[in-house]
């Protein structure tokens, strides 16, 4: 019992990383009907954000420590952070410790901005042309993006902590009776979560209560006509481009401290994203955000120690399993509606 | 041979280039700043071939259905496999190896074609996709017994290979086609150019031939008719009492036996099998090369290959002291600067020129490689009728 | 004209002699006509071809793979300080190349996958006629492309690869090893755990699910299973997982006092983030502290980890801080051109270019089976890890094995790990029939002509 609260916890946690790219992704096809194959390196970039961040914090003058020496055996130079000098080190101890929360702050208006140039320079171009071309184009434009991020910050994972306030990990298991240790789980993963469903109910808030979200919506089911109406719908479409490509660098900047961010962490999602939004149902938000969740909870269960002994391998093959399984008995994904890439 | 005119000329000039690769592919003199640029070594040019293939095939299904596999790559892991095994227990003729390579992918590709295409458009896709990967995982791990997983299959001096004769003391497995080894050349040196002729190349290439006649005249069959069908409007197919399922499940399997294909020549030609080989990017790369070169013509897929293998192998290798070399006749800090500015694109920044080029060819060329070639083609014969364009050129693929 | 497959830049000169006669002799004979071996170095330069990963996940470690092949190169071309070449115990270099011929080199990028790393290994044995291959960051380019170099009759001095096939069941006589392997991470390893954590612990295995994985599951369990350590468990994770922690969630409920992550590169970043996050290491078991252990410990790849790596037990086969000569006189002359200290990948990149330069010198030839002669129960020291031995039986080096700690206060980026015991190369050494490698055989040598 303890075993399966335990993995639904991470199937959740999992899920929403999921679900959040699969969101963004969605919201691109959704209102532009373009397959975008750089939304995973528009997570990376949002990770990115998140190490540059915490680099220009810790910006350093160097001092030189005559009484250590280096490996060379030269006296030490270490390295001071400009914001000691500032604020001191203990106020600057703490901002950089918080480094990947601000980040939030400054990820949002890159990301938005990375958004609209890429919407307006190169994606608006392609409205018209077939899926096939989006798909080259925009797998061409996340090779660029991720060999530039590549040049200027190395191959290498790079360590970004959370704060050390949700440093450790929570314990369920005695709150519900358990013994002690039975069930717990990071602080910082749970933050994870709260933070994936504040930003997946804001989104949908967003789209269901306001009049720029109804006239989105409108213009997802028919642009033509909305275009007719006399909105420019062109402009609302460029916004929403803006906001999926900050909810793909949320979720990234978010996502550092549970794994450190490296330049091909985009690819890596990519794929998976796109079973996600498949399996959802293109087209579909909700499809996506259910899918997410449920492929997170499936992979969880298929890596339980119990389920390999007697399924060996099953961890390696089960989201790729469930979504044949899915897309055979349900024509559509989960939620798909008819019509949609279907051709 | 069943051609048209036209067609009968694309075949003959694809020969042509073929047969004369080592010379067109060595331009440069050795020895030359620019010999860096020559590609007429046996490996590249082996793999243009084979890769040629393989898009072809994958062309038949993209091409002419619209049918978009993302899967492609598992069919040819799957058939280097059956041809590493092949080796292994049977003989290094590459002939069986070729032959269950061929009938083995066919297989696989019968098995997901007839459940990937009870759906269409992406649903298709990642059907495949999920296949595909499904493939890559357990041959990297839990079939390990049978595929080498990380590590791969070579063929070792005690394999059993129960057709051939015990091997003389000191001698390794060599893959031949009845004696002639794979990788027996004749080397012409001509002033200061060498040219290579290889036996496997050469065996390769004939192949290729072959299945670029194939795909010809499959283009131009009232099969490939209605496969274009299928395509342009399928539904309006299904009103008119035909059923599609049976000609796409056809050409799913077509294209699954030439990746087959690709998969046994490429283990003929260079003996091992690495389970990277079917990796989602590696189904993704012949998308591009089919979209690059321009989809849904004949020979745009084989340019498309040519052009990934050629920026992969050669790009790769340019390194630092090379530009030190091309630039070193500028003065210092005008080399240095070149330096600066290049270097970010070649060795290990290959990805990145290749990332622009794809975009660049999206961009400006929105029928790929064939297109551009079609527009310089244009510039120099400008009196002839705008009709010049071979049939099968012209419909970019969706 | 000539019918081989010997490279261009020789043919230019001997091509037209060797002539028609060529045509009809098979292979061996007609090597007679050339030096006798593949690629033979014509004029006053030699040709090495340094394939490592530029690209993919290990490419900064390529990067330091690199960096170590041209300093190698400047050493044996008689520049810089010289490095180990001072400290080495063989006098046979003198610094005027290899037999007195230019060194010089091609790259490739083997992207760390097995198809890559032969397609460009080839281009380098085919186009640029190099005539050894080295480096790459995996026990599947190792295996590939030492069974390339098999075939086509060039050596191969392998890079970074730990597992323990490429010198057991997939070993050749042209490949040769200096890097230390699995087996090696598992015997060095467990004298020291048990020193440090007891003789009574119950281990939990996550193991990358891919040979290498496997092979140092084995290795672990078997040397702490012997020393009395339980294993409760060994749990299987895909290599293209990133997220761990539905594996390392279960750990404590298994009642396993110790975590083992047989897991490299990126896995091990992220597997070890995890399980810290996880708070592991702050709980309690069976009354005892909860410990981690990363049997293959890389710097470049503690680093990702960050903070993370403190206090963790490991085993690598090199690191900087070491004071013996040679390694000193290594980081020295690597410190100064590059302004950081090397990495493991570095050195035994470094140290497999001097060996086979100085196997060449030895055996007064670049022929392939000359020198895998002259490398065969070659006896040296001076290149780190003191007295080393390349074992004639399966071309593995015996020297060795550091097991390292991650340092709890760094004073720089690069100062992340401590030594804590330099394990003697007689715990290391096993049987060249052990069961752990069996199932293969060397052959012989190929030069390939």
């Amino acid at each position: 019992m303890d075993a399966i609260i335990l993995q639904i916890l991470n199937g959740l946690d999992k899920g929403s990383a999921y679900a959040l790219i699969a969101l963004g992704l969605t919201l691109i096809f959704g209102t532009l009907g373009v397959v975008n194959f750089a939304h995973g390196a528009l997570f990376m970039i949002g990770a990115f954000c998140a190490v540059t961040l915490s680099r220009i914090l810790t910006l350093s003058h160097t001092v030189i420590d005559e009484t250590q020496k280096d490996f060379l055996g030269n006296p030490l130079k270490v390295e001071v952070p400009y914001i000691y000098d500032i604020f001191g080190q203990t106020t600057g101890d703490v901002i950089i410790d918080w480094a990947v929360p601000l980040s939030i702050l400054f990820a949002i208006p890159v990301m938005v901005g990375i958004g609209f140039a890429m919407e307006r320079g190169l994606i608006k171009h392609f409205y018209k042309r077939p899926h096939a071309d989006q798909i080259l184009v925009t797998f061409g434009l996340a090779i660029v993006l991720q060999e530039i991020i590549k040049y200027f910050y190395g191959a290498n994972p790079i360590p970004t902590p959370a704060p050390d306030a949700f440093r450790g990990s929570f314990d369920f298991g005695a709150m519900l009776g358990f013994d002690p240790n039975t069930i717990i789980y990071p602080y910082w993963r749970l933050v994870y979560f709260a933070f994936a469903a504040v930003i997946i109910g804001a989104v949908f808030a967003f789209l269901q209560f306001t009049t720029f979200g109804m006239v989105v919506r409108a213009g997802m089911a028919d642009r033509e006509t909305v275009g007719l109406l006399g909105i420019n719908i062109d402009k609302r479409f460029t916004i929403m481009f803006g906001i999926a490509a900050a909810v793909a660098g949320l979720a990234g900047v978010m996502y550092t401290p549970i794994n450190s961010p490296n330049y091909h962490m985009g690819m890596d999602f990519l794929v998976l994203s796109f079973v996600v939004v498949v399996v959802g149902g293109m087209g579909s938000l909700s499809g996506a955000v259910l899918a997410g969740f449920l492929l997170g909870i499936l992979e969880s269960f298929a890596s339980m120690a119990i389920v390999l002994e007697t399924l060996p391998g099953i961890n390696q093959i089960i989201i790729y399993l469930v979504a044949i399984i899915i897309l055979l008995t349900r024509p559509r994904g989960l939620m798909g509606r008819k019509g949609v890439m279907e051709e | 041979m069943g051609l048209t005119k036209k067609d009968f000329t694309l075949l003959i000039i694809v020969a042509i280039l073929c047969v004369f690769a080592p010379f067109i592919l060595n331009p440069f003199p050795e020895g030359s700043a620019m010999a860096q640029f020559n590609a007429g070594y046996p490996d590249l040019m082996q793999r243009l071939v084979i890769f040629g293939i393989f898009a072809i095939g994958f062309n038949i299904l993209f091409g002419l259905t619209g049918y978009l596999s993302f899967g492609h790559a598992a069919f040819l892991g799957v058939g280097s496999y059956a041809a590493i095994w092949m080796m292994k227990l049977l003989t290094m003729n590459v002939i069986p190896a070729i032959i269950i390579s061929v009938l083995v992918a066919g297989l696989f590709s019968l098995l997901v074609g007839w459940i990937s295409l009870r759906r269409s458009g992406i649903y298709f896709s990642i059907l495949t996709l999920a296949f595909a990967q499904m493939s890559y995982s357990l041959a990297y791990s839990v079939l390990t017994p049978i595929t080498g997983g990380e590590t791969g299959l070579q063929p070792k001096v005690n394999d059993p290979r129960i057709l051939d004769g015990v091997l003389a003391a000191g001698e390794t497995p060599r893959a031949n086609l009845f004696g002639l080894q794979m990788n027996q050349s004749y080397e012409m040196a001509v002033g200061n150019w060498v040219f290579t002729f290889n036996a496997g190349y050469y065996l390769a290439a004939i192949v290729m031939l072959i299945a670029f006649y194939i795909s010809i005249r499959i283009f131009r069959s009232p099969f490939g008719m209605m496969l274009r069908a299928v395509k342009s409007n399928q539904q309006r197919l299904n009103y008119t009492g035909l059923n599609a399922k049976p000609y796409t499940l056809a050409a799913f399997v077509i294209s699954g036996m030439y990746a087959g294909l690709a998969g046994g020549l490429l283990v003929a030609m260079d003996t091992q099998v690495g389970a990277e080989r079917m990796f989602w990017t590696a189904s993704g790369e012949v998308v591009l090369m089919t979209i690059l070169g321009g989809a849904g013509t004949l020979i745009g897929p084989v340019l498309g290959a040519g052009f990934i293998k050629y920026m992969e192998n050669i790009v790769s290798k340019i390194n630092k002291s090379i530009l030190e070399q091309w630039f070193a006749f500028m003065p210092d800090g005008i080399e240095d600067l070149l330096i600066t500015l290049v270097y970010p694109f070649i060795g290990k920044g290959w990805h990145l020129t290749l990332g622009i080029l794809f975009m660049l060819v999206v961009i400006f060329l929105p029928g790929g490689l064939v297109e551009g070639g079609q527009r310089i083609g244009r510039l120099f014969k400008r009196k002839k009728p705008a009709d010049d364009k071979p049939d099968g050129k012209t419909t970019p693929a969706e | 004209m000539s019918n081989s497959k010997l490279t261009r830049r020789g043919l230019i000169k001997t091509g037209a002699v060797a002539g028609a006669a060529g045509l009809t002799l098979p292979t061996y004979l007609r090597a007679d006509a050339h030096a006798g071996y593949l690629n033979a170095p014509q004029g006053d330069t030699v040709t090495l071809g340094f394939n490592v990963p530029q690209s993919g996940p290990y490419a900064d470690e390529g990067a330091d793979e690199l960096r170590a092949y041209e300093l190698a190169v400047e050493h044996l071309n008689g520049g810089g300080d010289g490095g180990m070449m001072n400290t080495f115990t063989s006098k046979a270099l003198q610094g005027n190349g290899i037999l007195g011929k230019k060194v010089e080199y091609v790259t490739g990028d083997t992207q760390t996958k097995s198809d890559a790393a032969r397609a460009s290994a080839k281009s380098m044995i085919e186009k640029d006629g190099a005539v050894m291959i080295t480096g790459g960051s995996s026990s599947g380019v190792a295996v590939a492309v030492q069974a390339l170099c098999q075939e086509a009759g060039v050596i191969f001095m392998a890079g970074l690869t730990h597992s323990n096939d490429t010198t057991g069941k997939d070993k050749r006589a042209n490949g040769f090893r200096h890097f230390f392997n699995s087996y090696m991470s598992g015997a060095a390893l467990a004298p020291v755990l048990k020193n440090a954590y007891g003789s009574d612990r119950k281990a939990y295995h996550l193991t990358a699910d891919y040979n290498w994985g496997y092979t140092t599951e084995e290795a672990v369990k078997s040397s702490t299973e012997a020393m009395g350590w339980e294993t409760v468990a060994a749990v299987k994770t895909p290599l293209t997982q990133t997220d761990f922690s539905s594996y390392i969630a279960p750990v404590l409920q298994s009642g396993a006092d110790t975590l083992v992550l047989n897991h490299y590169g990126g896995n091990m970043v992220n597997s070890l983030t995890n399980a810290v996050q996880f708070g592991l290491r702050d709980k309690q078991v069976n009354g005892k502290d909860f410990q981690i252990i990363v049997p293959l410990y890389s710097r470049l790849m503690a680093k990702g980890a960050g903070a993370n790596v403190k206090g963790i037990f490991g085993s690598t086969n090199w690191h900087w801080s070491l004071t013996d000569e040679g390694s000193k006189a290594f980081v020295q002359s690597f410190g100064t051109k590059y302004g950081f200290p090397p990495s493991q990948a570095a050195h035994t990149c470094y140290v497999q270019a001097l060996l086979y330069a100085d196997a060449c010198e030895r055996a007064g030839t670049f022929n392939p089976c000359g020198v895998v002669e002259a490398l065969e129960g070659f006896e040296f020291d001076g290149m780190g890890n003191g007295k080393t031995l390349y074992r004639a039986d399966d071309h593995q080096c015996f020297k060795d094995v550091l097991v390292v700690k991650g340092k709890e206060n760094p004073t720089s980026e690069f100062d992340l790990l401590e030594i804590v015991e330099v394990t003697p190369v007689e715990q290391v050494t096993y049987a060249p029939d052990h069961p752990q490698f069996a199932g293969g055989s060397l052959g012989t040598c190929n030069p390939g002509a």
